[in-house]
């Protein structure tokens, strides 16, 4: 049986032998081959199709670290199936486009192979059921997205735009991320169908609304939705195929995915009622309303984007209300904007993908994308025309396309959720209608500048780089295949609603049973209603302001540039920046002897802080055994020593008393019962002065250190604490005494090492390794003498570093 | 003896600490090598002093003193001579290519 685990890993594996295969094969260009990949699982997902329409569910759990409860777990339902459709089929339409569009001079394998990364990454943020898995894919699929908008990385917007889509969705993962870990808090579990499961429980918990928050941040960030959606017009500088797969069909879609997973746990409440789709709606609004003003028509895009998705979004956020009802006759009719917002989902994805592309024809072929330079192409373009127009009035909404259809149940379920008779809908419910009503009108003002102003009017060949000249046959085979599709839509809507739809509600709503209830007829002609009268509105008054275009657009002149979101953005980024150097510049002196101050001083806070607070100073001094004389004397002499180093004026003096410790140590040795130790200390000691002296001859004399006595008086300080900490661990963990000694262990060498001296036989058996190792430490150790003192820089190559 | 010895440790850290916050190189591993001389003690004095006899089976009888910690220590001698080696030659090569020995001096430049 087909396992839905090897739909997410086979692009990971494909997109790692990428770069071998472009090295053989040259001549071809790469795209044909990597094809294959959303062409096989495609059809692989689709063999599925029938079987989940019919209820059933396919899920498989790889046991990754269950002690903590992660567990690579893959589940398809109905709403997967919807994404996994989405992000196979129109990956492949998007890849065979791209064949064309990037020519075999681009680096080609870097481009499909974070193409193919990020199809894995998004298949396993649908496919996952396990929050944590969702959450790493999450992120992958905005680090992908990153690479991606930055594929062009010689021209600073690119860069510029994927850092900023990086900033502001990264930052949304992570609230998310916190928002997952409350949810295992709360139910103990990361499975999601086991969270969904619990919610009965879980709805009065403390963290159910800082977790809901948090979860919406990240879908809202993700999805673009109002005010975090200033990333997806930079993010137009990506190459034209990735703005159509990424940030108009697949990517965009993530948040829209979340927010329909969880909409059977969150939906119900009257916050996730109001901030999901209050922010929808504003989103809505306020990107159709910039769309109008917009001449680069790929930024038009993005804003009309931005704006759809708002759309999805407030409908998913009008459908949880019927979560709030519990299932019955009556509130069957608020589950629709659900089904709308479903059913929009793909119709936008359809006739998104396809404007995108004719944009990207439009640049390719003629060098730009600005409706400024552009006008009169349709009698040059003939087909390029063509799906421009039919995917411009889907989105606008009108029949024969399979926006108008969506756009119609969008407008029928703004009008019920004013009979809802909770969250006081029936007094300001009035909202919702008007301004779904109001940026559909802009909607349809921008839809009629992408028809008029680019195909249709007076030719200005005198503004373009090229000649006129339709794209070639390769170019239009995926935008005619997703025309096809608005078409076909409208024509066979409820082949859509029966098989793709139709589990995806039960997905959404399991609670309320047969799912066929929930799946309306769709119908194009229901009678005289009020969403027919509101398009009809929405034709007459958007055709009006069009045709009024020049009269109005001043009013985009009124917003002040200096207090747009975008300013927000850039100057918290630059104080950020500047704020920043200036701390670490503060701290990062490049003096060695300052971070040695740090270390130090964390030192003595923590560990003394820690021995301090937790009370475990108690030094006894019961163990101790008779003092002889000369121990005393011996650890006098020690003392002393080390005193007279830090006075001594000649670094010969303070090398021979580096001596006097190391010998007295041996001594020591001797006394404590250590021959070993004693021999090697012995040997070490006096290799060791023998290489200062060495070293003395090459280095100058010392001089005196000019240091202000502030300095040296904090160096004491810091000093004596270090000692005194030492001194203090020392004492206390000297009467600890909670756990046997391992030592008896080794008392044994003879029978299990072969070896009468305890020491050698630890070291040559029982921790022989370590012994190697140290070993290979000295021979490291000798190669780095060797090559600093033999190896220099030739004269050519000098000052490597600097360059 | 416990404690005189830690007493000791105590001032060899200090001492150790002072010289490794100096600028001249020298000074620092100097103070690098007292700090391993302390830190020797330290482990022997940690696994009990004078508890028993010479750890070799067949010079003498149980109880014999803890034999693991004297490992431990015989490996660390021989890695602080590495690195005290190692150090004095970079020391060295430092102060070839760069002709001075201060630390504050050798900080590199300030614009990265």
């Amino acid at each position: 049986m087909f396992s839905v685990t090897f739909a997410i890993i086979i692009p990971f594996i494909i997109a790692a032998l990428v770069p071998f295969i472009y090295r053989r094969f040259k001549l071809l260009h790469i795209g044909w081959f990597v094809m294959l990949v959303p062409i096989t699982l495609f059809v692989m997902l689709a063999r599925l199709i029938p079987s989940v329409a019919s209820g059933k569910t396919y899920i498989h759990t790889y046991n990754w670290i269950p002690s903590l409860n992660i567990n690579f777990t893959t589940y398809l339902d109905g709403l997967s199936m919807i994404l996994g459709l989405l992000i196979t089929g129109v990956g492949s339409l998007v890849i065979l486009y791209s064949i064309f569009y990037l020519s075999t001079k681009e680096s080609l394998q870097h481009f499909y192979c974070y193409l193919l990364l990020f199809m894995g990454a998004m298949l396993g943020v649908v496919f996952s059921d396990n929050l944590m898995v969702l959450y790493v894919f999450w992120e992958l699929t905005s680090v992908s997205s990153f690479l991606l908008i930055a594929f062009w990385n010689h021209r600073k917007a690119s860069r510029l735009g994927a850092q900023k889509a990086m900033l502001i969705t990264v930052s949304g993962g992570i609230a998310m991320f916190v928002g997952f870990i409350m949810l295992h808090t709360m139910s103990g579990s990361f499975s999601i169908r086991e969270i969904i499961a619990n919610v009965g429980d879980l709805t009065d918990h403390a963290l159910f609304i800082p977790a809901m928050i948090l979860v919406l941040l990240g879908a809202f960030t993700k999805s673009a939705q109002f005010p975090f959606h200033i990333w997806l017009p930079d993010a137009m500088e990506a190459p034209t195929p990735v703005s159509a797969y990424l940030h108009s069909a697949t990517m965009v879609k993530a948040g829209i995915y979340i927010v329909a997973r969880f909409t059977p746990f969150f939906g119900g409440d009257q916050l996730w009622f109001w901030v999901v789709s209050g922010v929808g709606m504003i989103t809505l609004f306020w990107g159709s309303f910039n769309a109008v003003r917009q001449t680069d028509l790929k930024a038009l895009l993005a804003y009309s984007t931005i704006s759809q998705l708002g759309l999805i979004m407030s409908l998913l956020g009008l459908g949880s209300i019927a979560l709030q009802y519990g299932y019955s006759e009556e509130s069957i009719i608020y589950t629709q904007a659900t089904f709308a917002a479903l059913f929009h989902l793909i119709n936008h994805s359809t006739f998104k993908g396809a404007l995108f592309m004719v944009v990207g024809i439009l640049d390719h072929e003629l060098g730009t994308r600005d409706i400024r330079r552009l006008g009169g192409l349709m009698t040059f373009m003939p087909f390029t025309f063509t799906v421009g127009v039919i995917g411009s009035l889907s989105m606008a909404g009108l029949p024969l396309f399979n926006g108008f259809l969506s756009k119609e149940m969008f407008f029928a379920a703004t009008v019920q959720i004013m009979n809802a008779d909770v969250f006081s809908l029936q007094t300001i419910g009035i909202i919702f209608p008007i301004i779904a009503w109001i940026a559909s009108v802009f909607t349809f003002v921008y839809c009629m500048i992408i028809i008029f102003k680019t195909f249709l009017g007076p030719v200005q060949p005198e503004k373009l780089d090229k000649p006129l000249h339709e794209a070639p046959v390769g170019m239009l085979i995926s935008p005619i295949i997703l025309s096809v599709f608005v078409v076909g839509i409208f024509f066979f809507p409820n082949l859509l609603g029966g098989y793709i739809l139709k589990p995806s509600m039960e997905s959404i709503y399991p609670t309320f049973g047969d799912p066929a209830n929930l799946t309306p007829s769709i119908h194009a002609w229901h009678g005289i209603k009020p969403e027919l009268l509101m398009t009809i509105g929405v034709v007459l008054v958007g055709a009006l302001l069009y045709r009024f275009l020049k009269k109005w657009k001043p009013i985009y002149g009124l917003l002040s540039s200096r207090y747009t979101l975008n300013a927000y953005y850039n100057n918290f980024l630059s104080f950020a920046e500047s704020k920043s150097t200036i701390v670490t510049n503060k701290y990062m002196t490049g003096l060695l002897r300052d971070y040695l101050v740090y270390i130090y001083i964390f030192f003595i806070l923590t560990v003394g802080g820690f021995f301090f607070y937790s009370g475990a100073f108690s030094p006894s001094f019961s163990m101790d055994v008779r003092i002889r004389a000369y121990e005393v004397i011996l650890v006098g002499v020690m003392a002393v020593a080390a005193v007279a180093m830090l006075f001594s004026k000649s670094r010969m003096t303070a090398t021979l008393l580096n001596g006097v410790l190391g010998y007295s140590i041996a001594i020591f040795f001797v006394i404590f019962r250590a021959p070993d130790l004693a021999l090697t200390q012995l040997v070490v000691e006096s290799i060791t002065t023998a290489l200062f002296l060495l070293a003395f001859s090459h280095l100058p004399d010392w001089k005196k250190e000019r240091v202000p006595s502030k300095t040296k008086l904090t160096n004491a300080v810091i000093s004596v604490g270090t000692g005194a900490v030492v001194v203090l661990v020392a004492l206390a963990v000297l009467n600890y005494d909670r756990f046997e000694t391992i030592s008896a262990f080794f008392e044994n060498a003879y029978e299990l090492a072969g070896g009468a001296n305890i020491v050698n036989a630890i070291l040559g058996d029982f921790r022989g390794f370590d012994t190697m190792l140290e070993v290979v430490v000295l021979f490291i150790a000798g190669l780095g003498v060797y090559t600093m003192i033999k190896l220099r820089a030739k004269k050519g190559d000098e000052n490597i570093e600097n360059k | 003896m416990e404690t005189l010895i830690i007493l000791l440790i105590g001032i060899l850290v200090a001492v150790a600490t002072y010289l490794i916050l100096s600028r001249n190189i020298i000074r620092v591993i100097l103070g690098t090598a007292v700090l391993s001389h302390a830190v020797h003690l330290l482990i022997l004095t940690l696994g009990g002093l004078k508890t028993g006899n010479v750890p070799l089976l067949t010079e003498a009888d149980a109880p014999y003193t803890d034999a693991l910690p004297q490992a431990l220590i015989l490996t660390a001698i021989v890695i602080s001579f590495a690195v005290t080696a190692f150090v004095l030659v970079l020391a060295y090569r430092a102060y070839q290519d760069n002709g001075t020995d201060d630390l504050d001096a050798l900080r590199g430049t300030n614009d990265e």
